[in-house]
C-alpha cells in the first residue's frame, strides 16, 4: 500500500441558515498525520463526514492523489480507500473479530470458507505493526484492543487514508500513546495517510505533521507542527489568547455531610453485580472525585444516583433522609446532574431548546402556577435567558436540541442544572469530547458549585480532571472502593496502582 | 412546541401520499381481481360514505366508536408503547355496560347511562392498564401482550353472554337482557347520529387540552421522548404508563358502551366486530394526535360505510372495505421511513427532468 493525499478544495455546507463550513480548503500530504483542530461545532466533524460521502456538501471538490473524484456516497469513499474510525467502537460486540472482518467485506460469498479466512486473516496479521486476537469475541476485548481492532479492519480492509475520530478519548494514556505511535510508524513508512480530529494538544505536538484549524466553519489555517505551539495552536483555535478563569478554590473545612451511601449494591444491566456494598459519604463545599477505569461500576453508580437504576440492596440518604430519586424528593433537595453524553442521557432530542431546560422546573412557578396547568411563555423567557447566560449557540429556543453541538446541548444542560443552585451535584465525565474552552468553562461551574456549599460527586475517566478538582478522591475497583485519600496528600502512584487492582 | 409548521405540513403531506398510494394498489386490484372500474368504485364509495345526507349520517356513526377506540392507541403511543388491545377493551367495556344497564334499568335514563359509562369505563381502563403494568413491571412486550389479551377478552365476553349474563330469552344469538327502550342513549337534535360521536370528540379535545396545557402532557412528552432523561427528571414512568393506558381502555370501553346503549340495546358477538381494530389503523393514520383522529375515524368510518353499495351495485365481496383498510396500514406503516427525510432529492429529479 502506498499512502494517497487528498486536498478538500472549497467545501461548504449549510444545515438551515446555518453555515456548518464556509470554503474550507485542506492539503493533506501523501503520509502525513494530519490534525484536524477546533472547537465544538467548528466543522471538524461535518467537513470529513463531507469528505466520507456521509453528507452531500454544498460546493467542494475532492482531489485524490492530484486527481479529481466524485464522493456521493460513503461506499464509493471505500472504493477508493478512505476509511474512518470513530470515537465509539462499531464492531459487532458478540462476533469475534474474523467474523466482524470477513463480514465488513463488500464481497462476501454465499458460503465462506472459514478455514481460509482465518488463514488469511492470520497471514494478514504478519504483516501488521501489531495484532488482536482473531477467535476472540470483540465483547470481550479491553478498549485498547478494540480501538486496534477497528483500526486493523481499515487496514485489512485495504483503507490507506484513515480519517480518526478522536479515536483516543476511550483509551487510557498509555493504550493512546501505543496505538499512535504505531499508527506514526505506519505513516512514516507511507504506507498510509492519517487525517485525525483531536483535543488533545500533547497528541497533537507528539504524533501529528501538521495542523488544520477550523472555527465556525472557517479554515483558519494550515501549519506544520514544528511552527506552532500550545499557546499558539490554542489562539487559532478560539481567536483570541485564552484568559483563564479558574475559579480560586476556597479553604474552608467542608459541612454537613449531604450525601451517604451504605451498603450500596446495583445490578449492570445483564444482572451482574456492577457496585458492591459501597459506602461513601460528601459533605456540603466538597467535591469527591471518583477515579477508576471505565468499566468498575461508576457509571451504575451514577444512574442509580441520577434514578434511572434502581439498586439491589443498601441506601442512600441526602440530608439524613432516605432518598429514592422520585420528583418532590429531587426538588426538596436540589439534586443536580451533569452526566456524560447529554443529547442521549439527560435531553429529550425531539423537543425544543427551550423544553429541554424547562425539564427541571416545568411543574414550578413561573412555567407552572399550580403544578397542573403549563405555561409556555414564561418557560420559553427563562430559557432565553440561561441561553444567554451559559452562552448557548442555538437558532433560538425552539429549536430542536438534537440540532445543537455537543458542547452546547452540554451548556444547556449545565443551565439548567445549575441554575437551580443544587446541593448535591452528581457529575459523570462532563468534558467528555469538548474542546478546552468549554472545559475550563464547565469546571469553573463545578468548583463554583463547591465553593457556594454545594457537595459534588464528580465520576471521571480523566485522571487529570479528578487531580485538578476533587478535595477527596476514591477509586473503584471491580464495584468496590479501592483507595480513598485526601486529594492534596494524594499520590498518583497508588491511584494508578488502585485502578489497575493492586 | 417544537413541532413546527414544516413538521405538520410533513405530517400531512406523507399521510395523504401513504393514502394516494393505498388507494392506486386497491384501484389495481379492482381492476385484475375483479374487473371492476376504479374511478367508478370511488365514485360509488363517495357517494355511500358523503353522497347524500343519510349516508353522512351512518358514516358519522361509524366513527364514534372509531374516535374513542383510536384513542386507546393514540395515548399510550405518547409515552412509546404501542397498545392494539383496544378491540378487547371495546368488547369487555360493552359487556360491563350491558351488565350494569340491566343492574340499574329501573332507576331512569341518566342513572342508568351514566352507571353504564363508568362500568364500561372502569372494566376497559383495567384490561389496557394490565398490559401497560406486565411492561412497565414485567417486561412483557406491550404490544403483544394487549393483542393476546384481546383473544381473552373474546372469549370472556362469548362465556358471560352465553352463560352468566345470558337472556334467556335470546335463542339463536346469545344475548344479555336488553336494557331497555327507555334506556336507550338518544340521538343528537333531530338527526340519527347517537351521542357517542360527542363523547368521542369531547375526549380527543379533552387529550389535546392534556397534553398541550397541562405539565401531565409535558411529562408524558418527556417519557415518550426519552426514558432515560425522565428518570433523571424523577418522574414516576410507571405512574405515568399504567394513567395513560387506563384512559386509552377507558375510551375503548366507553366504546363498547356507546354500541350498548345507542345501536344495540345489549351485549353480544356483534360487538366484536372489528371497530377496536380499526381503530388502531385510525390512530396511525392520526399520527396518534388527538384532533386529527376527529377526521381520519369520520373518512374510514365512510369507508365501512360504503361497503354495502359496493357489494350491491358492483357485486363486490362485503370484505373489499376491508381489503381496502388493510392495504391503507400496511401503506401508513411503510410510510413511517419517509419521515424526516430531506426532500431535495425530489427537486434534483425535477431539475433533471426539466434539462
Amino acid at each position: 500500500m502506498t499512502a494517497p493525499s487528498l486536498e478538500l478544495i472549497g467545501f461548504t455546507k449549510r444545515f438551515g441558515a446555518m453555515a456548518a463550513l464556509d470554503d474550507v480548503s485542506v492539503k493533506i500530504e501523501a503520509g502525513a498525520f494530519h490534525a484536524l483542530l477546533g472547537e465544538n461545532g467548528a466543522g471538524k466533524s461535518t467537513l470529513v463526514k463531507c469528505a466520507m460521502g456521509y453528507y452531500a456538501a454544498d460546493q467542494g471538490q475532492i482531489l485524490l492523489n492530484g486527481r479529481e473524484v466524485e464522493i456521493a456516497h460513503p461506499r464509493q469513499a471505500h472504493e477508493l480507500g478512505l476509511g474512518m474510525v470513530y470515537q465509539h467502537f462499531t464492531l459487532v460486540p458478540n462476533m469475534t473479530v474474523l467474523e466482524n472482518f470477513v463480514l465488513s467485506r463488500g464481497d462476501l460469498p454465499a458460503v465462506i470458507d472459514w478455514t481460509a479466512e482465518r488463514r488469511a486473516l492470520n497471514a494478514f496479521f504478519e504483516t501488521t505493526p501489531f495484532t488482536v486476537p482473531v477467535d476472540v469475541p470483540v465483547a470481550d476485548l479491553a478498549a485498547g484492543q478494540k480501538q486496534k481492532g477497528e483500526i486493523l479492519r481499515q487496514l485489512y480492509l485495504k483503507r490507506n487514508l484513515l480519517i480518526l475520530d478522536e479515536p483516543t478519548s476511550v483509551l487510557t494514556p498509555d493504550e493512546a500513546d501505543e496505538v499512535l505511535t504505531t499508527l506514526k510508524k505506519l505513516t512514516t513508512s507511507g504506507q498510509i495517510t492519517i487525517v485525525t480530529i483531536t483535543h488533545k494538544f500533547r497528541e497533537v505536538n507528539t504524533y501529528c505533521d501538521a495542523v488544520t484549524v477550523l472555527r465556525r466553519g472557517q479554515l483558519i489555517g494550515t501549519k506544520p507542527t514544528s511552527e506552532l505551539d500550545n499557546d499558539r495552536m490554542a489562539e487559532m483555535m478560539v481567536g483570541r489568547r485564552e484568559t483563564r478563569t479558574v475559579v480560586e478554590r476556597e479553604t474552608r473545612p467542608p459541612g454537613k455531610a449531604v450525601l451517604k451511601l451504605e451498603g450500596l449494591s446495583v445490578a449492570d444491566n445483564v444482572g451482574q453485580l456492577a457496585v458492591e456494598e459501597l459506602a461513601l459519604e460528601i459533605r456540603a463545599g466538597e467535591i469527591v472525585g471518583i477515579a477508576g477505569v471505565s468499566g468498575n461500576g461508576q457509571r451504575e453508580l451514577v444512574e442509580t444516583l441520577a434514578g434511572q437504576r434502581d439498586l439491589e440492596a443498601g441506601r442512600m440518604l441526602v440530608h439524613g433522609e432516605v432518598y429514592t430519586a422520585t420528583r418532590p424528593e429531587m426538588v426538596r433537595h436540589k439534586i443536580a446532574c451533569l452526566p456524560e453524553e447529554p443529547l442521549r442521557n439527560a435531553c429529550v432530542a425531539d423537543m425544543s431548546v427551550a423544553e429541554n431546560i424547562a425539564l427541571r422546573s416545568f411543574d414550578q412557578p413561573p412555567s407552572s402556577p399550580d403544578g397542573i396547568r403549563l405555561r409556555r411563555s414564561p418557560m420559553r423567557e427563562t430559557a432565553r435567558k440561561l441561553i444567554e447566560a451559559y452562552k448557548v449557540k442555538t437558532p433560538g429556543p425552539d429549536a430542536a436540541i438534537r440540532g445543537l453541538s455537543g458542547g452546547n446541548v452540554q451548556r444547556a444542560v449545565l443551565a439548567r442544572e445549575l441554575s437551580s443552585e443544587g446541593d448535591l451535584l452528581i457529575v459523570a465525565n462532563p468534558c467528555f469530547g469538548l474542546d478546552f474552552a468549554a472545559v475550563a468553562e464547565i469546571r469553573a461551574r463545578i468548583v463554583q458549585a463547591r465553593n457556594r456549599g454545594a457537595a459534588v460527586l464528580l465520576v471521571s475517566e480523566d485522571l487529570d480532571e479528578i487531580l485538578q478538582l476533587s478535595d477527596r478522591i476514591v477509586v473503584m475497583f471491580d464495584g468496590k472502593l479501592a483507595l480513598q485519600t485526601d486529594a492534596a496528600t494524594a499520590e498518583v502512584g497508588a491511584i494508578g496502582r488502585a485502578m489497575a487492582g493492586h | 412546541m417544537s413541532t413546527g409548521i414544516g413538521t405538520a405540513l410533513e405530517r400531512i403531506a406523507v399521510s395523504a401520499l401513504a393514502l394516494l398510494a393505498s388507494a392506486v394498489i386497491f384501484g389495481l386490484l379492482l381492476i385484475l381481481y375483479a374487473g371492476v372500474d376504479p374511478f367508478e368504485a370511488y365514485a360509488l364509495m363517495y357517494q355511500g360514505a358523503f353522497g347524500s345526507w343519510f349516508s353522512f349520517q351512518n358514516t358519522l356513526t361509524r366513527a364514534a366508536p372509531l374516535i374513542l377506540t383510536a384513542l386507546c392507541t393514540a395515548l399510550p403511543a405518547r409515552l412509546g408503547l404501542i397498545i392494539i388491545g383496544n378491540e378487547g377493551a371495546l368488547v369487555l367495556g360493552g359487556v360491563a355496560a350491558a351488565a350494569a344497564g340491566v343492574a340499574v334499568a329501573a332507576s331512569g335514563p341518566l342513572v342508568t347511562n351514566l352507571a353504564m359509562a363508568a362500568a364500561a369505563m372502569i372494566v376497559g381502563g383495567a384490561w389496557i392498564a394490565l398490559a401497560g403494568g406486565l411492561r412497565q413491571y414485567r417486561g412483557v412486550n406491550e404490544t403483544i401482550s394487549s393483542l393476546l389479551l384481546t383473544y381473552i377478552a373474546i372469549a370472556l365476553m362469548n362465556h358471560f353472554v352465553e352463560g352468566p349474563l345470558r337472556d334467556p330469552t335470546s335463542l339463536n344469538k346469545p344475548s344479555t337482557p336488553p336494557i331497555g327502550d327507555a334506556n336507550m342513549l338518544g340521538t343528537i337534535g333531530g338527526s340519527d347520529v347517537h351521542w357517542g360521536l360527542a363523547f368521542g370528540i369531547v375526549a380527543c379535545l379533552l387529550c389535546y387540552v392534556v397534553q398541550r396545557f397541562t405539565t401531565f402532557g409535558f411529562a408524558m412528552q418527556v417519557i415518550g421522548g426519552n426514558p432515560k432523561t425522565a428518570r433523571m427528571m424523577g418522574l414516576n414512568v410507571g405512574r405515568y404508563v399504567l394513567i395513560a393506558c387506563a384512559a386509552g381502555g377507558a375510551a375503548a370501553g366507553l366504546a363498547g358502551m356507546v354500541e350498548v346503549a345507542a345501536v344495540h340495546g345489549k351485549a353480544n358477538a356483534s360487538l366484536a366486530v372489528g371497530y377496536g381494530f380499526t381503530g388502531i389503523l385510525v390512530s396511525f393514520l392520526a399520527r396518534h394526535h388527538p384532533l386529527a383522529i376527529i377526521p381520519v375515524a369520520i373518512l374510514l368510518g365512510g369507508i365501512g360505510a360504503s361497503g354495502g353499495l359496493l357489494q350491491r351495485r358492483l357485486d363486490l365481496p362485503d370484505a373489499a372495505v376491508v381489503v381496502l383498510q388493510g392495504i391503507i396500514f400496511v401503506c401508513i406503516l411503510a410510510s413511517e421511513t419517509l419521515y424526516g427525510r430531506s426532500w431535495t432529492w425530489l427537486w434534483r429529479f425535477r431539475a433533471a427532468e426539466g434539462r
